[in-house]
């Protein structure tokens, strides 16, 4: 059926038409919400569409990796909860989990959003290491832009706990935001047949031929990027996907 | 002397005493603990004469004999093949159920239906261990292969209908779709992709606003509001055109009745 499923998919994209009404290059109605978790020094929780995200921030006092020693520590995690979707089971991390946690991890790394030297408490002793969860509540298409979407809203929502140098206190926050230098936006555009688009749903997802996520910064500067899918892309193509996902990049930063 | 414990047409939860004594009969929904009749399920209550039903609110599909569903193929085994109906059980469609074709011994079944494939298929039988066995052969049961498939609340399936059909064959005729609603939830729908998607936002709404009355006028003029946006001249014989499918309309019309 996912043959038939193409074939129909392709001729509502030859209209111009998807399944849920949109054209090929519209996003879902997006909604974030910042400061949703209380334990959380920062947290924000993203819809697209159907699509749903959690992510949360935490803060502590690491001692720095040997290779860095002035540099703080950023770690991505991402939990595709067996509630999200039909699809997901319990247990360990999946090739899907890693495969978002390190787009939305490499996205914030490349385009330097932290200004991690920022962090560093005492060099090579102590450095702040914020660690990212991603926790999918609907998964109904488009986790890769929705979670790096959630990432970046919820690092901008967060707050430094105090710390005495000795031990941090979670229980008294500072007013010392996190020192965001940039703010990356992900886009995945996707290709089926010879159409690409924006914001699959899971229909369009389970015939996915190839697809191409896009970290970009404000001013469209490219970051990071990565290929999925197993049909291979021409210049081409990347080249068309790339003006796509720069110019969904500039709308959707407006609404971070 | 049985009484009823709660109003007829009222909301009872799983668990509740709806009547007392032994003049009142459990049908579906409803079960006897000793002298009383406790509902299973969330719904309204529906007493006719002495029977006792239950119209469920929410909640999966159970499969009943007689019903036309539409199942995907999960599983081809040696005599047949599995479906998931959409429901908490599995159903089996048996070879001899499938074709009238001679299948030789150890032919390659997926020639016939194949995993992922979408079946409109009836419930022969449903044993008390809820094994289901599906038949192909009747007016209109086939393998679908075009159109989309979408998923709708079970217990809304017979407000999508409508009294003898009435419901969906307005939006047919709106939208000039060719639909086919599965008792068990699974709607099948194919036509131009701008009225298609009509027909499933009317069939969002049904969904929606199942509960509210006046759903048939409402329903009525959202799609002549949405068929007049699109400036679509809708075809009032929908579902017939195509000679070659004779047969096709006439099955759909009975298949709604139900």
């Amino acid at each position: 059926m996912n043959e038939l499923l193409k074939a129909n998919i392709l001729k509502w994209f030859g209209k111009g038409k998807r399944y849920d009404g949109r054209g090929l290059d519209e996003f879902r109605a997006v909604v974030i919400e910042q400061g949703v978790t209380k334990n959380a020094e920062g947290s924000a929780r993203v819809k697209v569409g159907d699509t749903e995200v959690i992510a949360g921030v935490k803060l502590s006092v690491e001692k720095p990796y040997p290779d860095t020693p002035k540099d703080g520590n950023l770690l991505v995690n991402v939990e595709l909860l067996p509630l999200s979707s039909p699809d997901f089971e319990a247990g360990p991390p999946g090739e899907e989990a890693i495969e978002v946690a390190r787009v939305v991890d490499r996205g914030l790394r490349e385009s330097k959003a932290i200004d991690i030297r920022k962090l560093c408490v005492q060099e090579g002793e102590k450095v702040w290491a914020v660690s990212i969860d991603i926790c999918t509540i609907n998964a109904a298409g488009n986790l890769l832009d929705a979670s790096a979407l959630a990432a970046v809203a919820a690092l901008k929502n967060a707050r430094f706990p105090e710390y005495d140098g000795k031990t941090v206190d979670y229980k008294s926050m500072t007013d010392k935001k996190l020192p965001i230098a940039r703010f990356p936006v992900s886009v995945t555009v996707t290709k089926i047949g010879d159409s690409i688009f924006v914001d699959p749903t899971v229909e369009e997802e389970k015939v996915v031929d190839s697809r191409l996520t896009v970290a970009i910064t404000d001013g469209g500067r490219i970051c990071a990027m990565q290929k999925g899918g197993n049909s291979p892309l021409s210049i081409d193509e990347i080249g068309r996907m790339i003006d796509l996902a720069v110019a969904k990049a500039a709308e959707l930063s407006k609404q971070l | 002397m049985g009484e009823l414990l709660v109003a007829d047409k009222s909301i009872v939860v799983p668990g509740e005493e709806v009547a007392a004594g032994m003049d009142f009969l459990p049908t579906e929904g409803v079960y006897r603990d000793g002298d009383k009749l406790v509902a299973s399920r969330l719904g309204l209550l529906a007493v006719d004469g002495r029977l006792v039903k239950l119209i469920p609110l929410s909640g999966k599909y159970l499969p009943k004999r007689g019903d036309v569903i539409i199942g995907k193929v999960t599983d081809v085994t040696i005599s047949g093949w599995r479906t998931d109906i959409n429901s908490a059980y599995t159903a089996m469609l048996s070879m001899k159920d499938a074709t009238s074709e001679f299948i030789a011994r150890g032919a390659d079944l997926t020639r016939y239906f194949t995993f992922g494939d979408y079946l409109v298929t009836k419930i022969v039988n449903v044993t008390s261990q809820n094994l289901v066995d599906l038949t192909m052969k009747g007016p209109g049961l086939r393998k679908l292969s075009e159109g989309r498939i979408i998923a709708v609340a079970p217990n809304k399936v017979p407000r999508i209908i409508g009294k003898q059909g009435s419901m969906v064959s307005m939006i047919k005729d709106a939208t000039g779709c060719r639909i086919i609603v599965g008792q068990n939830g699974i709607v099948w729908l194919q036509g131009d992709p701008d009225q298609e998607l009509v027909a499933v936002s009317a069939l969002r709404k049904i969904e929606n606003e199942s509960h509210i009355s006046g759903l048939t006028d409402r329903i009525k003029v959202f799609l002549d509001g949405e068929v007049k946006r699109l400036h679509l001249a809708p075809s009032m014989n929908a579902g017939n055109d195509g000679g070659s499918e004779g047969g096709r309309s006439e099955f759909s019309e009975r298949e709604f009745q139900q």
